[in-house]
């Protein structure tokens, strides 16, 4: 291993939370911390995950959520120590690696199948 | 006169990401700077005539050596040095070395400091002017071809009759020193000796170059 992925390896395990196997179909509940000038609080995020890009520490997952009619998506870092915790709270059956033709789809067509023997953690 | 900041020679380690303590993302450089070892000071007297401290850094077997660089080496009390670079500092400053001592990050970086990198930067040979120069050059469409890369017009007419000196033009590009100034230190690692700059550092990973404190900040 050289020194790179040392430090790599060293960023991960700087992490307190210990992450949820997260997979692109998922749907997840992304506590993100917020800080506004002192105080700070945590929002959840949830919708599908429709992308994991893979980096040790730069490694990010994006998740789609419908907000009001509007397609939202945020893109989280998941070794930010802004994120406190990453809940799946589902999971489909999904047959590619990146979904991103759900962005062309609304409504009934933009339904993931849900996998059948998934679940939920306690 | 030569900047009086302090620097030390490194090897690039490559680029990495870490978090602030904001959580932020900070995409840095990090380097390798030392072990350093002062192989000479120079006094501004005699032969020297200016003040600097020479460094040396990183291994090489000595039978591959000159005598002349195992003696220069001998006189600090070191051996098989492989890179030898000199930083110029004032009169007071490089007396406070001696010949023979180590330097680690510590004694140059420290945490919200900005340091300078100079380094070579990576050759990319024959470039072209949309690569080198940033042009824009010709439109893709509309029936134009051959000319899709090209710069368009160098000059004029009869006046003034030739190409003006400087013109930007396809050629080497890459492969020299270059400076990148004002990165910010975002993290030191004295048992490693590492420094975390904030941005890119010139240069493939495994290169040498000389990080001192920032000249302009």
């Amino acid at each position: 291993m050289n020194l790179l992925q040392t430090l790599e390896q060293e960023t991960l395990a700087r992490r307190t939370r210990d992450d949820a196997d997260v997979r692109p179909g998922d749907t997840v509940r992304v506590h993100v911390r917020i800080t506004e000038g002192e105080r700070s609080r945590v929002q959840i995020f949830e919708g599908a995950v429709i992308r994991i890009k893979n980096g040790g520490p730069r490694t990010t997952i994006t998740v789609r959520k419908v907000s009001s009619g509007v397609g939202v998506e945020r893109v989280f870092p998941t070794a930010s120590p802004n994120i406190e915790k990453i809940e799946v709270t589902a999971r489909h059956k999904v047959r590619r690696a990146k979904l991103h033709f759900l962005r062309n789809r609304r409504g009934k067509s933009a339904r993931l199948k849900p996998m059948r023997d998934f679940k939920r953690k306690k | 006169m030569a900047n009086e900041s302090m620097g030390l020679i490194g090897r690039k380690i490559g680029m990495t990401q870490i978090f602030a303590d904001d959580g932020a993302a900070l995409a840095v450089t990090v380097v390798q700077v030392g072990p350093n070892t002062v192989l000479q000071v120079k006094s501004g007297e005699g032969n020297d005539r200016y003040n600097a401290i020479q460094l040396g850094f990183g291994i090489q077997k000595e039978r591959r050596q000159t005598k002349a660089l195992r003696g220069h080496f001998a006189k600090a009390n070191a051996s098989g040095i492989r890179h030898v670079r000199e930083v110029r500092l004032s009169a007071d400053k490089a007396s406070s070395f001696e010949p023979g001592q180590i330097l680690g990050v510590e004694d140059a970086f420290a945490v919200g400091g900005y340091a300078d990198a100079i380094g070579t930067s990576k050759g990319k040979g024959f470039a072209g002017v949309m690569k080198k120069y940033n042009f824009a050059g010709f439109i893709a469409t509309h029936g134009s071809h051959e000319f899709f890369r090209h710069g368009g017009s160098i000059g004029t007419r009869l006046t003034p009759g030739r190409v003006f000196k400087g013109k930007k033009m396809p050629g080497r590009m890459g492969g020299y020193r270059k400076t990148i100034q004002n990165l910010e230190i975002v993290k030191v690692d004295a048992e490693r000796n590492l420094v975390f700059l904030r941005g890119g550092v010139p240069g493939p990973n495994g290169g040498i170059v000389v990080v001192r404190n920032a000249v302009k900040k």
